[in-house]
């Protein structure tokens, strides 16, 4: 993986167009750079108006950040697509039933494929989810799966983020931002739409309801404030659905059902979409000092008076620990081998993986087992011969909390600079909706961009953007 | 369609802030033109601070009144939650936490507004740049209430946004009749004083009547008719008498929607059919301020009613 040369999604290995690119580099090179730079700017404008932006944990409120957006999109070709989606529905299917099975009879454990202290003694195993059957049979409503491409063929899953995931206000702001700005590009290209997501969203959500449910299921979207870094998202999709935002204080337990306080008194509420952690959803059954959440909320989730928008409980099923266990998982539950390739991995926990990681550091990417946002890793290819050192001692302090990938070669995608086109590392993550209807998967997702030249950190708290991601009608 | 409670709390003080920046905005303007016109003293400036419901905050923070820092507390100081700046800030704010019950024209007009009055006060405004900064703020508040009545529905929603622009507007016209009662007493009236001219202009001025009186009376400015015009014209959308119909009226609304009235309904009857009904006679006769103060404590009564009728905190 690491020996061979970058691979460019536009211009492959050895500089010959890619087929997909052809109507991006037609139009690109027909283009006055300026006319795209003062178009760049307006696309800046346009997301500053709508208030898209973000908060950075650790800095003061004062400024809202954008993420930037590069206005070359991202191409994938359909075929490249109806097979990567039938991979991340595998897999999706797959997580689904291992929570199921590891909240109820253990099958998996008892068989041996995955060993008993991965799942008993980690922190995101909730015992209180043991013998809970979420409505619908559905844990993963939500799901952003990370992927990275290194070759021609090649998608690797990186994280399977099954608890909150975000990110999906920018595959549509982004998609409507391009529509805006450059409409003659979608009339020479067939693009795959992503405009229904948010109506998928709801219907996936109603078809999810508690069974007992009369009529139309009545949703709300449950955000930690207006001051959470991603509260654009929450109020953008609480819009979008026709459905009401709500945090902690709009909600108390009433006759047994969750309810909100309305104008006009308190209203029961069907299915909430939470983008709340679990851990701050309910003070009396989990975090105590919590006043995001709602105090007994999950006692009518038990009763099956509620549906949870993600199941709680569902970060055993990404945890980076468990991460290192999915073609098992995938092949125990479906019966095929998986269709994505997962990063290999070694778990620091078990002695001769930590050697072999001690002795590989400046190869390796080291991360913690439940950090994100790309805090807390060591990417050792880049990493100062000094933090390798301070690295090296918190991992002797505390293995288990470390899992080590070889540095993969991330695939570039051109963006739009100054100097012309310009190469960058590219991640990509679709958004899948589940429901007792079916797996659904927005074609595209959101393409996040290192935009720093040589960097492999997309995280848009470390200096990423992002840009639209075309799936091709063919 | 439900409105949570706390939505319609928001919509409420998000008017009642973009309604206060016009206002504040109106009132330096009224204070830089008598200041300009007219021999004029620091004085002008306490009776525009007063107005603004702000003298306290202001003196504590100076002490001593000085033009330039009654301009600069008024339009951009932190310390004043009523600086347009102050107001902005939170109406956006406000408006963020709505945000699903605007449309998004809306939105963007009251994000807009912000983003290019924050630019516009970053720093301290000049005399020369004055004019255009204050013209600014009230183009941005006509802006949103354009937004609000080309693209909104007709429901709860836009009623909740339309009695929080009517309470701060009643409220701040009584401040400012307030502030100045005393020049309108026919006790106080040396006719045709050059001085008690300045006064009832600055009224008139502070709620955008000029024009609009001299279309109803006439050229002659007369104190009792400027009461009447300010306390009674219902065509005079600043007037008391308008804001409490307008209250009234969009209470009415909501009570047709829900199928229900409740105590904030009986307080809007006494204050347009009880207080406003009586002739500006007896109204002179037992006293404009304690009329002034029993008005202002009635839209806060209502204000605080509307606020548990409709479940905004609890």
């Amino acid at each position: 993986m690491t020996e061979h040369a970058t691979f460019d999604e536009m211009w492959g290995r050895d500089a010959a167009l890619r087929r997909p690119y052809q109507a991006i580099e037609s139009w690109f090179s027909a283009e006055d750079p300026a006319r795209l730079r003062r178009k760049a700017r307006e696309a800046e404008d346009l997301f500053r108006l709508t208030g898209i932006t973000f908060n950075v944990y650790g800095q003061s409120e004062a400024r809202e950040r954008l993420i930037p957006f590069d206005i070359v999109p991202r191409v994938i070709s359909g075929r490249e697509w109806d097979r990567l989606s039938r991979g991340i529905e595998q897999r999706v299917r797959a997580i689904n039933a291992f929570l199921h099975d590891i909240y109820h009879r253990q099958e998996i454990l008892r068989a041996g494929r995955v060993p008993v202290e991965a799942v008993a003694r980690n922190a995101a195993f909730l015992p209180q989810m043991i013998g809970v059957d979420p409505p619908g049979g559905v844990y993963t409503h939500i799901v952003g799966t990370d992927l990275v491409r290194t070759g021609e063929d090649e998608f690797y899953v990186l994280e399977d983020n099954a608890r909150t995931p975000s990110g999906v206000s920018y595959m549509l702001e982004n998609r409507e931002t391009m529509l805006h700005m450059f409409p003659e590009l979608f009339m020479q290209t067939r693009v795959r739409p992503v405009s229904s997501y948010p109506s998928m969203l709801h219907r996936s959500l109603c078809a999810c309801a508690p069974s007992g449910v009369s009529g139309r299921p009545v949703v709300g979207v449950l955000t930690p404030g207006s001051y959470n870094s991603a509260y654009y998202e929450h109020s953008f999709l609480a819009d979008k659905m026709g459905v009401e935002l709500v945090e902690g204080h709009d909600l108390r337990v009433v006759d047994g059902r969750l309810a909100m306080r309305t104008t006009q008194g308190y209203r029961a509420i069907d299915v909430l979409y939470r983008r709340v952690d679990d851990d701050w959803i309910d003070p009396l059954n989990f975090n105590p000092d919590s006043a995001l959440g709602v105090p007994g909320l999950m006692d009518v989730y038990r009763a099956g008076r509620l549906t949870l928008a993600n199941a709680p409980g569902t970060g055993i099923a990404d945890d980076k620990a468990i991460y290192s266990y999915m073609p098992e998982i995938v092949e125990f539950y479906t019966g095929e081998k998986a269709i994505l390739k997962n990063v290999p991995t070694w778990r620091c926990a078990e002695p001769e993986a930590l050697a072999y990681v001690l002795d590989n550091l400046s190869k390796l990417v080291v991360k913690e087992v439940h950090g994100s946002g790309g805090y807390g890793m060591l990417i050792g290819s880049t990493a100062s011969k000094k933090e390798i050192a301070a690295f090296r001692d918190k991992l002797k302090a505390r293995p288990g909390n470390y899992i080590a990938q070889p540095t993969l070669a991330l695939s570039t995608v051109p963006i739009f600079t100054r100097a012309g086109l310009a190469p960058r590392h590219v991640d990509l993550r679709p958004f899948v909706l589940v429901s007792p209807e079916g797996v659904s998967i927005t074609p595209g997702g959101l393409t996040r961009v290192a935009l720093k030249k040589g960097s492999l950190v997309v995280n848009s708290s470390q200096g990423g953007g992002t840009k639209d991601t075309w799936v091709l009608e063919e | 369609m439900t409105t949570l409670g706390k939505t319609a709390g928001g919509l409420y003080w998000m008017f009642r802030y973009l309604e206060r920046s016009e206002n504040t905005a109106r009132m330096i303007e009224t204070g830089q033109r008598i200041a300009l016109t007219r021999s004029s003293d620091d004085d002008q400036w306490s009776s525009v601070l007063r107005a603004s419901g702000t003298w306290d905050g202001f003196v504590a923070k100076h002490g001593a009144v000085g033009r330039d820092a009654a301009i600069d507390w008024m339009l951009r100081d932190a310390d004043n939650p009523s600086s347009v700046l102050s107001v902005v800030k939170t109406a956006r704010d406000n408006a963020r936490v709505v945000r699903t019950a605007l449309t998004r024209e809306v939105w963007e007009a009251v994000n807009e507004a912000w983003m290019t009055l924050s630019a516009a006060l970053a720093r301290r405004v000049t005399d020369r740049d004055l004019g255009q900064v204050l013209a600014l703020i009230r183009q941005r508040a006509a802006f949103v209430r354009g937004a609000i009545h080309g693209t909104m529905l007709r429901n709860d929603v836009y009623d909740f946004c339309r009695l929080g622009m009517f309470a701060e507007r009643a409220d701040c016209t009584a401040r400012i009749l307030d502030v100045k009662y005393f020049v309108l007493l026919p006790s106080a009236s040396a006719v045709g004083s050059r001085l008690d001219d300045v006064q009832w202009e600055t009224i008139l001025r502070s709620v955008s009547g000029v024009g609009a009186y001299q279309m109803r009376y006439g050229q002659e400015l007369c104190p009792r008719a400027i009461a009447e015009f300010i306390i009674h014209d219902r065509a005079m959308p600043r007037s008391l008498a308008f804001c409490a119909h307008k209250l009234r009226e969009n209470l009415n609304y909501i009570a047709q929607d829900y199928g229900a009235r409740l105590p904030a309904h009986d307080l809007a009857d006494a204050l347009n059919d009880k207080l406003l009904s009586r002739p500006i006679g007896a109204i002179f006769e037992s006293g404009l301020h304690e009329f002034l103060v029993d008005f202002q404590t009635c839209i806060g009564r209502l204000s605080a009613q509307i606020e548990i009728d409709y479940r905004f905190y609890r």
